[in-house]
């Protein structure tokens, strides 16, 4: 009996061992959750890399000619400075318009690299600070610019280069009939706003509190892409996100217009950063940011003219 | 060959064939380090001044309490349908066995993000199973404690059956065979016999299933979403803390990794009481 309850032990001991050690890598994926925003997007950004050539031709076409001269001019005096490699980090709501936008750098600029990295606003911030190796910071929000301003992690005074408005998002259909802001306070209406400190949620708690309406989300995203996201899967019945982000997602979920006396106007600032290794391209980045071309882009996927 | 195990612990770590190789000691050390470095940072940057403080605030206490019911339920669904589960795979000789363990150990070494999508496909408003639930019995998952009690059961079940797997099959079965040819019924020799026997390989297979689900991340806030009280447990709040309160965020680690610690130590201890 001694003899067969170690034995017994010492096989139970193995098991445990590789439980452990099973357990530490489990728990070693935390950052699942930045793969999980990973998903929408990627998926998203699938789709709509399929169309940046129709993107380029149409801005090269579209845009007149005094605009093409003022364009052909930055790109000439930035042309040999713009070279290697650059990582920008932008807020999630630009995932589909960066993508193309970095695409049209990168044509303008031969022997220039853009790696975008996507996520909540706040997200990057905290990346940013914690030493995550980025040259350029694209906010939905002023707030989260601010933070990096005063850690001294931003290079000079961010420029606004794009502004976007605040929309319902409901899921294909709108099976709830959700109409206006009041609607979000029914009982029944399960709303996902975004976390405290991602923009996309402070924006929608200003705009409901100035309309009145108490909303109890049942979710708070970490970033506006988990948000549409969980619309499209019918899992909630209304939530607060950009304009651009219902536009680039029309396939999968619908838009309920909030009024303007009602809305907000997000002023998304873009800077350089300190931490950087790439200084003349990031600022070439940032100078094509507001650059006509790059407008055009934004228009494209509906943010509003600077 | 089992005999000589507790000399070599008594002697320190030191084995018999003389002096250890300085080359494994030295990766060794370089590998401890590896797992020791973070934890060490999290005690040197943690805000001690004010612990107590944020250890107090409403954010943090409905958290841990949220953690703690959560782990609580996930470990007791795992316990009542583990049971059943190990048993089958260990005694029962059945087609499909060998999948059947693949899958129900898929969640150890998946992504719980993984996880967690699979659920919301599966249970959720709109899932293949979950649309039913809402529409018959006007049952929701996601979103609610529920939700997030069963992404925990999802992830951390799998440790218990594995673990409780084991013990089945290498328990003596003299007993049951014994207690068989008396005319017991299967069932009952499962109850009164082969469990009795098991207790403290359940004990350990139990707190080890309860570790994983207080600590379980992805599933949960992909499937359940997050919201203070309902379904953000500790290691969501410690995700967002960390863009909003870091010092917070720190304290609440903290308090994870000496519980972990805790659970992992006494289990250790225990099973080499039993021996």
């Amino acid at each position: 009996m001694q003899r067969a309850g170690r034995h017994h032990f010492a096989h139970q001991r193995r098991i445990i061992a590789a439980l452990v050690t099973a357990v530490v890598i489990a728990s070693c994926s935390p950052t699942g959750s930045a793969a999980a925003a990973g998903v929408g997007r990627k998926r998203r950004t699938a789709t709509t890399t399929t169309t940046p050539t129709t993107v380029l031709t149409a801005t090269t076409l579209t845009v007149p000619t005094t605009a093409t001269t003022t364009t052909m001019a930055t790109t000439t005096t930035t042309r040999k400075a713009a070279t290697g490699n650059i990582t920008v980090f932008a807020a999630a709501s630009l995932s589909a318009a960066f993508t193309d936008l970095a695409n049209a750098f990168e044509r303008a600029n031969p022997g220039a690299r853009v790696t975008n990295n996507f996520a909540g606003s706040s997200t990057l911030v905290t990346q940013i600070l914690n030493g995550a190796p980025a040259d350029v910071f694209a906010s939905a929000d002023i707030a989260n610019m601010d933070k990096l301003i005063k850690a001294k992690a931003v290079d000079d005074t961010p420029t606004i280069f794009t502004r976007n408005k605040l929309m319902i998002v409901v899921p294909k259909g709108n099976p709830l009939r959700v109409k206006t802001l009041a609607d979000l306070g029914r009982d029944e209406v399960v709303v996902a706003l975004g976390a405290p400190g991602v923009p996309v949620g402070d924006y929608a708690r200003q705009i409901l509190a100035a309309a009145g309406v108490t909303v109890s989300p049942k979710t708070l995203e970490s970033s506006v892409s988990a948000i549409v996201s969980k619309a499209a899967l019918k899992e909630i019945d209304a939530g607060i996100v950009y304009v651009t982000d219902v536009a680039i997602d029309e396939y999968r979920v619908d838009g309920v217009a909030i009024p303007d006396k009602q809305n907000i106007v997000a002023e998304y600032p873009i800077a350089t950063l300190e931490s950087g290794n790439n200084k003349s391209t990031a600022s070439a980045f940032v100078a094509f940011c507001r650059s006509n071309a790059a407008q055009a882009i934004l228009k494209r996927y509906r943010f509003l003219p600077l | 060959m089992t005999r000589h195990r507790p000399t070599t612990r008594t002697h320190g770590g030191r084995t018999h064939g003389g002096r250890p190789p300085i080359f494994i000691v030295v990766a060794a050390i370089f590998g401890a380090a590896v797992f020791l470095l973070p934890f060490l940072a999290l005690i040197v940057r943690a805000p001690w001044g004010y612990a107590r403080a944020i250890v107090a605030e409403p954010d943090i206490r409905t958290a841990l309490r949220l953690s703690m019911v959560c782990s609580v339920s996930a470990t007791a669904i795992s316990i009542v349908f583990g049971i059943p589960l190990a048993w089958v795979q260990a005694r029962l000789v059945f087609p499909g066995r060998a999948l059947l363990r693949a899958i129900t150990t898929l969640p150890v070494v998946l992504p719980p993000v993984v996880g967690g999508l699979a659920l919301l496909l599966a249970f959720g408003r709109n899932g293949i199973l979950g649309r039913y639930l809402y529409d018959w019995f006007s049952i929701r998952l996601p979103f609610t404690t529920a939700g997030a009690i069963v992404a925990e059961a999802f992830v951390s079940m799998p440790f218990f059956v594995l673990s409780m797997e084991g013990a089945f099959a290498t328990a003596d079965q003299r007993y049951d065979e014994a207690a068989a040819t008396l005319g017991a019924s299967r069932a009952t020799i499962l109850w009164r016999i082969t469990l009795p026997a098991l207790g403290p390989a359940l004990v350990a297979s139990a707190v080890l299933c309860w570790a994983r689900a207080l600590g379980e991340f992805g599933a949960t806030i992909t499937f359940a979403g997050n919201f203070p009280g309902t379904t953000q447990t500790a290691p969501l709040a410690v995700y967002q803390a960390f863009e909003t309160n870091p010092d917070a965020a720190i304290m609440l680690s903290l308090l994870l990794v000496a519980v972990s610690l805790i659970v992992l130590m006494s289990l250790r201890h225990r099973l080499i009481a039993k021996a």
